[in-house]
């Protein structure tokens, strides 16, 4: 799922338009693998799994593998639905410098909704 | 002539613990009076979907005003010095002023999440003067779940972020449209005043000791939640109406937070039988 983020991404011009003051590097956590998000003014550089420890981000959102299979589905559970329900039922987490999350907090939360299924997909 | 709805909105003012402040009020509909009580940080649009249905006017003068410092209401003057906190006695005052004001007899008091909770306080402390009260997303016992100071500081939007934050109160099941009509509201608050609401609705007004003494014989206590409310969760509803004796609680499959706003085709097939039986 992470691969359909950067050309969905990059694919929608009023999404990119949004996050046009991002650039920063973040981190999404997959279970235990950890992935780093290159932002360039709203569009997606880059998005490669995190091989060595100095490569960092400013902030990391992760959950299990089985947590984002379910968000990513057309109509999640609940408690799976959305990042702030994740957080209020302890199923993810965000660490790190959180401000430039919050200061573009539908960004970010779109770009990480981009793999759920429309209602043709599964 | 445009085709109205079949709203009027009115101003007035009111006196709010020895204030004087500028009300507006929204009604439609005739029969017993429906005191309708948004959400933090909103306001009475949130309740037109009720406010244009034949089947809830028919029977309810449904009246939706907006909270001061909300909408349309105005602050107290002198507020540009001041920093907005809900308290439970402020807000338990604003609403029988409120009631006083429009000289109300034996009104259905009907909130939402910060509104669900403070009906409970008045069928607590006032059942005497409700003939019953429906909270909706509204428990006795709640815990926060982010920090309340990222909805007021210079470097971030406060109205952005509190639909950052409420958007997932919102089920995936609702229509786009009223997802973000919903939505909306929150991004056109005044700055600090969804975060001094969450004063009242996650410090101030826990009273999951005192909710049992609730006489659901003098004042009958009805209790919706959506499904996907991660803030008053059907547990949490569920939890409440325990302690409530009496009370009749239902969990709303597919809704969130704010369910006459956010799907008010599917909120109407719970919210009419209930309606129903408090005029019975």
């Amino acid at each position: 799922m992470i691969d359909k983020i950067m050309d969905r991404v990059n694919g929608d011009a009023a999404l990119v338009r949004r996050g046009r003051y991002v650039t920063l590097d973040f981190l999404v956590g997959v279970g235990d693998q950890d992935y780093i998000f290159r932002i360039d003014r709203g569009r997606i550089d880059f998005i490669l799994p995190r091989d060595k420890a100095m490569n960092s981000g400013h902030f990391t959102i992760r959950a299990g593998a089985d947590v984002w299979a379910e968000f990513w589905h057309h109509t999640p559970r609940r408690d799976y639905h959305d990042l702030f329900s994740m957080f209020a039922a302890g199923r993810a987490q965000i660490d790190g410098d959180v401000t430039p999350f919050m200061q573009n907090i539908r960004y970010f939360k779109d770009v990480l909704t981009t793999p759920r299924a429309t209602s043709g997909e599964a | 002539m445009p085709d109205y709805e079949p709203i009027t909105g009115r101003y007035f003012t009111m006196d709010v613990a020895g204030e004087p402040v500028r009300i507006y009020v929204e009604e439609a509909g005739a029969g017993t009076p429906l005191v309708c009580l948004h959400t933090a940080g909103a306001d009475g649009r949130q309740f037109r979907h009720l406010m244009s249905d034949p089947a809830v006017t028919d029977h309810y003068r449904v009246i939706a005003f907006d909270m001061p410092w909300h909408g349309k209401s105005n602050p107290p003057v002198g507020w540009e010095d001041r920093e907005y906190q809900l308290t439970t006695e402020l807000y338990k005052q604003t609403v029988l002023a409120f009631c006083d004001a429009m000289a109300l007899d034996q009104p259905v008091v009907m909130g939402c999440s910060m509104g669900g909770r403070i009906v409970l306080h008045l069928a607590l402390e006032h059942a005497d003067r409700f003939q019953a009260v429906v909270a909706l997303e509204g428990a006795d016992k709640l815990e926060a779940y982010y920090d309340t100071e990222w909805l007021h500081r210079p470097d971030v939007h406060g109205g952005e972020v509190a639909a950052g934050f409420v958007s997932g109160q919102v089920a995936p099941q609702s229509p786009d449209e009223y997802r973000w009509e919903t939505l909306w509201t929150y991004m056109q608050g005044g700055p600090g005043i969804f975060k001094g609401d969450l004063y009242f609705y996650w410090v101030d007004g826990h009273f999951d000791d005192r909710s049992s003494r609730i006489d659901t014989s003098k004042c009958p206590v009805y209790l919706l939640s959506g499904e996907y409310d991660s803030s008053c969760t059907p547990e949490r509803t569920e939890a409440t109406a325990a302690r409530i004796k009496g009370s009749k609680a239902t969990v709303m499959p597919g809704i969130g937070h704010f369910p006459m706003s956010e799907n008010p085709d599917l909120f109407r097939e719970f919210i009419l039988p209930v309606l129903d039986e408090i005029r019975r």
